[in-house]
């Protein structure tokens, strides 16, 4: 009996094996139910394209034995799924996908009791570097012009972003603070609602990723004015970064995807070959292109230390901004 | 003209057997996800994004516009057959739709929601062949004070008119208000009114929870109340005459509804931020406030099933428009589909009808063909869905609970939505059994959002100046109006007191 029940499993297993891609080969642990995939923002939004990209790309490649379910939980910036997350009742089949509220929620909203630290490190998909904006119908075109024209309207000069504590205003509030700006800054839910106010005029400058930002600077609606990646970037190589400048600053919001606290290293192992190789396909490094993403691969040990630094940089940046 | 021969070629695009087919299978899926409640058009496109990987681009947008589209027509069927909005875009299909269902007229509401939904769809796209660029800079000059304008007008065009109790119909308002305050605060970054510390409140309370919770659970319970169980509706007769006099009817007696949700539909999708939701609840207002019979809203006005009907569909064409030549979405469900067409390598935004003419064309070619289709489709299942009416209603009433409850939790897969659910359907309940309005309150939910963020940006850009909304020039007429109409009741109520005095 016991024999042909191992046998029958054999069987199973060999044909299972037989019939998968190359890339589960040498897996032990093979998600045995539909994968949660939350996504720590609302739909339209910079992680929810990533996300919805990447379900795609393993549909398309048949990657998974399962399929990945992705849920916006966007409530509370991230707070609803880093609790989602923290108590999930089945982590080995529960991700995220991240934006840097992954950081700063937690910081902001100490009484979630999420320590971000214990969630499981999958796979760096890339960082998006941050990019000063404004409108070609402004006239400005460089950054010292940009300066005279914020300090000239004396308190007046609108900015939008996408609130306190989030990406933008942590970088605006560096910038006011480095060169003693005083900006009138308008919240907005979302970096394309940011985008299409700037395009209308509605405010005079932003700081967005370049994916919310493209359309309208090869149409030549906006002018990028400065960049707050380490590096000048590939697609625009005339805009200085503030490091150029003599500012020892800079700023990316991290896509990533995370694993559940408590997620068995069996089941990490087997995300971290699937997401790998969705990293290295050409998908993706046609869309981190095209999209003007930055790489950063990292391994677990890397991407811990990676985290607790930027939870550091992160609660100094925001004490300054809540004062 | 350029326009018709791209247009030619766009429909030529769209009626390619591949393209053709798709559309046929997109709108019978979109209008079976229309009509279950809970999900819409938002979940459609979502759940079938990946599926469209296997096609060319031009024929995955056709694919996804076509679900889009027949989610757009089913919709109404459930908010006519059982009382409960199929999708949060087909709310005020509800107010008159249910009542002409109980009168036993469901065939007459469904056919004018069907021709409604037809006529809206295939003005919008006209407008979109013709205007497309132009309309995409109108959008633009739509800053936070003029956002804010166009929700106060649509409150007005609730609170100015109602012929209901107007301190109780402030009030419902009001509570909706709170309700749609729960979440998190845009503006300051924190989150608010996260009742008794329950995480699932850091969400927000879903439109789709409370509607479900309102006309399924609170309708169901007030049904049983009223009737003891013994529910007698005029049987439903579905003939092939019937069904031409039906359409004749709706004809006579929905064609202006229908003109002015067309067009009004149209723009209020074309808007940022708006989206169809506050497009057709806006209709369902204009519609009565200019009838010159406006007591008949709310009992069984085919006008009434026109307006919102024909709304929805021209605004979710419209919503494409800023989709496509901004690259921003205006509802939530297009916000999906740029998300599939950067997946499909195509670059949404100013540069795209120059760059992608033919994906565009074909696109705006779909729209006219999807239309067809969808009215044929829609039409076809009609009797079908009318039959469901003659369930007893011992069958009909379990069935409307569960669907509530599936349908609430697929939207959000969320236990704490189902509990919400019901709470509201018992509130509803005894809000009804005291008099109080329930639509002020729906709409409260789906504009607060939108009308709270802007006024907040608006004083922000101001500095706090009110006068923001008088003195810029799209903003002040709108908000002028606006005014106007809130004042008018009080004027009215002071003229007959007047009258009475002098009298």
């Amino acid at each position: 009996m016991t024999l042909t029940k191992r046998l029958f499993l054999g069987l199973a297993a060999s044909s299972a094996l037989a019939t998968l891609p190359i890339s589960a080969v040498a897996q032990d642990w093979q998600p045995t139910r539909p994968v949660d995939f939350t996504i720590m923002a609302g739909a339209g939004g910079g992680a929810d394209q990533i996300a919805r990209f990447v379900q795609s790309v393993v549909e398309a490649n048949d990657m998974m034995n399962r399929p990945l379910i992705p849920t916006n939980r966007g409530g509370g910036s991230g707070a609803e799924a880093l609790l989602h997350l923290k108590d999930a009742r089945d982590p080995d089949h529960t991700l995220m996908v991240t934006l840097n509220s992954f950081y700063t929620t937690p910081i902001r909203q100490e009484g979630l009791g999420v320590d971000i630290e214990t969630f499981t490190p999958i796979t760096m998909m890339g960082v998006d570097p941050f990019v000063l904006w404004v409108h070609t119908d402004s006239g400005i075109t460089t950054f010292d012009e940009y300066l005279a024209a914020v300090r000239e309207m004396g308190g007046e000069y609108v900015m939008g972003g996408t609130g306190s504590g989030q990406e933008d205003s942590i970088v605006i509030a560096y910038m006011s603070g480095v060169y003693d700006l005083d900006i009138n800054y308008i919240p907005y839910d979302g970096g394309g609602a940011v985008a299409r106010d700037l395009a209308g005029q509605q405010i005079m400058a932003t700081v967005n990723n370049p994916a919310e930002a493209n359309g309208f600077y090869e149409a030549g609606d906006f002018v990028p004015l400065l960049a707050f990646s380490d590096e000048r970037m590939e697609a625009y190589p005339d805009v200085p970064t503030i490091r150029e400048l003599g500012h020892d600053f800079s700023y990316y919001n991290q896509r990533a995807i995370v694993g559940a606290p408590g997620m068995s290293d069996e089941a990490a192992a087997y995300y971290r070959e699937v997401f790998g190789q969705v990293y290295e396909g050409e998908d993706w490094q046609n869309y981190l292109k095209s999209e003007s993403l930055s790489p950063l691969p990292m391994d677990e040990a890397e991407t811990r230390a990676y985290w607790s630094t930027q939870v550091e940089n992160h609660r100094e940046l925001l004490s300054k901004i809540d004062g | 003209m350029e326009v018709f021969s791209l247009i030619v070629d766009g429909v030529a695009t769209a009626v390619q057997p591949i393209n053709l087919m798709l559309i046929v299978v997109g709108v019978a899926v979109g209008l079976f996800i229309g009509a279950m409640p809970g999900l819409g058009s938002v979940n459609g496109v979502a759940i079938l994004l990946p599926v469209t990987f296997l096609v060319p681009p031009a024929s995955a947008i056709i694919f996804l516009a076509a679900i889009y589209y027949g989610a757009m027509y089913g919709g109404a069927i459930s908010s006519v057959t059982l009382g409960i909005p199929g999708a949060s875009t087909a709310v005020a299909t509800t107010f008159d739709g249910r009542p002409l269902a109980l009168q036993g007229r469901a065939s007459l509401a469904l056919v004018t929601a069907a021709l409604a939904s037809f006529v809206g769809g295939t003005v919008a796209t006209v407008f979109f062949s013709l205007f497309a660029p132009l309309l995409a800079d109108v959008a633009l000059s739509f800053g936070p004070p003029e956002i804010f304008a166009l929700m106060l007008l649509a409150f007005a065009t609730f609170v100015g008119l109602g012929g209901d109790d107007i301190p109780k119909t402030i009030f419902s308002i009001c509570f909706g208000l709170v309700l749609a305050t729960v979440g998190f605060d845009t503006i300051s970054g924190e989150p608010r009114l996260v009742l008794f510390d329950i995480q699932g409140f850091l969400r927000g309370i879903g439109f789709i929870v409370l509607a479900i919770g309102v006309y399924g659970i609170g309708e169901m319970l007030w049904t049983i109340e009223q009737t003891r169980g013994d529910v007698t509706t005029t049987n439903p007769k579905m003939t092939a005459k019937g069904l031409l006099s039906d359409t004749k009817e709706s004809v006579r007696r929905g064609w202006k509804g229908t003109w002015i949700g067309s067009v009004l539909g149209f723009f209020v999708g074309v808007l940022p931020a708006a989206g169809a939701t506050p497009g057709s609840l806006m209709a369902y207002g204009v519609a009565k406030m200019t009838s010159r019979k406006p007591e008949e809203y709310g009992t069984g006005s085919p006008d009434g099933v026109a307006a919102p009907e024909a709304a929805n569909n021209s605004a979710s064409t419209g919503s494409m428009l800023p989709m496509l030549t901004l690259g921003i979405p205006g509802s939530p469900t297009t916000a999906i589909l740029l998300g599939g067409m950067v997946m499909w390598g195509l670059t949404p935004g100013p540069r795209l009808f120059v760059d992608e003419s033919e994906f565009v064309w074909g696109l705006i070619g779909s729209f006219y063909i999807s239309n067809l289709v969808a009215v044929l489709i829609n039409l076809a299942f009609i009797p079908l869905f009318v039959w469901m009416l003659r369930m007893p209603f011992t069958i009909l009433a379990p069935l409307i609970f569960v669907l509530s409850i599936i349908g609430g939790f697929a939207a959000t897969r969320s236990m704490h939505d189902i509990w919400l659910i019901v709470i509201f359907g018992i509130s509803a309940f005894f809000m009804r059994k005291f008099d109080y309005p329930l639509a002020p309150a729906v709409l409260a939910i789906v504009l607060g959002p939108i009308a709270e963020p802007t006024l907040r940006q608006s004083l922000l850009l101001s500095s706090g100046d009110p006068m923001i909304f008088f003195t810029r020039p799209i903003a002040a007429p709108i908000t002028v109006i606006a005014l106007i109409l809130i004042l008018w009741p009080a004027v009215k109520l002071v003229r007959r007191k007047r009258q009475v005095v002098n009298g």
